[in-house]
């Protein structure tokens, strides 16, 4: 199992993505510079977090014409998983990988802080280890993560599952207190139509290991590497 | 050092303006309408806060129009949340 973490200028949490992947799951890990043409040989990739070209004009909008979101969206059109946190998401929206768009947070404030998730749907390479009914507690650190999109992308983002998490209190309940963005219908990650590509604010890869307060977060990637195995087990050699 | 304000630039110089789409939220337009109202300002009935590009470019006035829609529809501005218009200066 091959990961690929793209790294753009401004980039600020692809180390951690790599360190979770490589040394808590074990996984070899290739760091790919946003200049490169080819994932290579990746299972997976991930584009991490950060504030990638100092989110000049809209967050995620220069890195999505970088040469490597070509090769991404080859990729992702062939089937390869892709999975967006925080700035990842806001530039797979920007690169129209997933609908909609991250906009300032209603409070105008940087929000940096835990959150409760609610897993939405288990039918998703990047849900399917969760346990029903468990609720997420992960790390958010964002000021644009308010979630928008027109209502007709809302409705089919509904109709077809495609909502992954919900951002909910301590209780589980999904209310207005609970969204710390504004985001609608309380979204915290989507995935696309093949459901291969999944984009999601908050942040798995800094909530995998008990010494950073919690490992909510290595469910996802538990999810997503179950996926690909079942995946390569079915796939003809 | 060419500027807007040069008179040997013989290219187009354009404006875009880009503004919130309607039905999205604009939190940076409602801390700036509360805090007008808060100043005394009053009838204020909405404030939209968007973006402003200056750009300098060479070809025609047909030319450069066709080619800055294709990239404000493309990059400058995004569809999904914003809308846009290019202004010309003569």
């Amino acid at each position: 199992m091959k990961f690929a973490v793209l790294q753009f200028p401004g980039s600020n949490c692809d180390q951690d993505c790599v360190h979770v992947l490589r040394s808590v799951f074990g996984c070899p890990t290739e760091l790919l510079w946003h200049k490169e043409y080819s994932v290579g040989d990746a299972d997976a990739v991930f584009i991490p977090g950060g504030f990638s070209y100092g989110d000049y004009l809209r967050t995620g909008s220069i890195a999505r014409f970088s040469p490597v979101m070509g090769a991404v969206k080859e990729f992702a059109d062939n089937g390869g998983h892709v999975f967006g946190i925080c700035n990842g998401f806001q530039i797979l929206c920007e690169a129209g990988m997933l609908p909609g768009a991250l906009i300032r947070n209603r409070s105008l404030q940087f929000r940096c802080e835990h959150v409760y998730l609610q897993t939405a749907t288990r039918d998703s390479p990047f849900t399917g280890q969760i346990p029903e009914g468990k609720n997420l507690r992960l790390p958010i650190a964002h000021g644009e993560g308010n979630y928008f999109c027109d209502d007709k992308t809302l409705q089919s983002l509904e109709d077809n599952d495609r909502i992954l998490f919900q951002y909910v209190d301590a209780e589980g309940d999904l209310t207005d207190h609970a969204n710390p963005n504004g985001s609608l219908a309380n979204i915290a990650g989507i995935c696309n139509e093949k459901r291969n590509v999944a984009g999601m604010m908050p942040h798995p890869e800094r909530a995998a290991e008990p010494a950073l307060g919690g490992t909510d977060g290595r469910l996802i990637f538990e999810s997503l590497i179950a996926a690909l195995k079942t995946q390569s087990t079915l796939a003809p050699a | 050092m060419r500027s807007l304000g040069a008179q040997y630039f013989e290219g187009m110089k354009a404006k875009v303006i880009i503004t919130p789409k309607r039905a999205v939220l604009d939190p940076q337009g409602k801390t700036v309408q509360t805090a007008l109202e808060h100043m005394g300002c009053a009838g204020v009935r909405e404030v939209r806060i968007g973006k402003y590009i200056e750009i300098e470019m060479d070809g025609d006035r047909e030319t450069v129009e066709a080619k800055l829609s294709e990239y404000a529809d493309k990059f400058l501005a995004n569809p999904n949340i914003e809308d846009y218009r290019l202004v010309f200066e003569d």
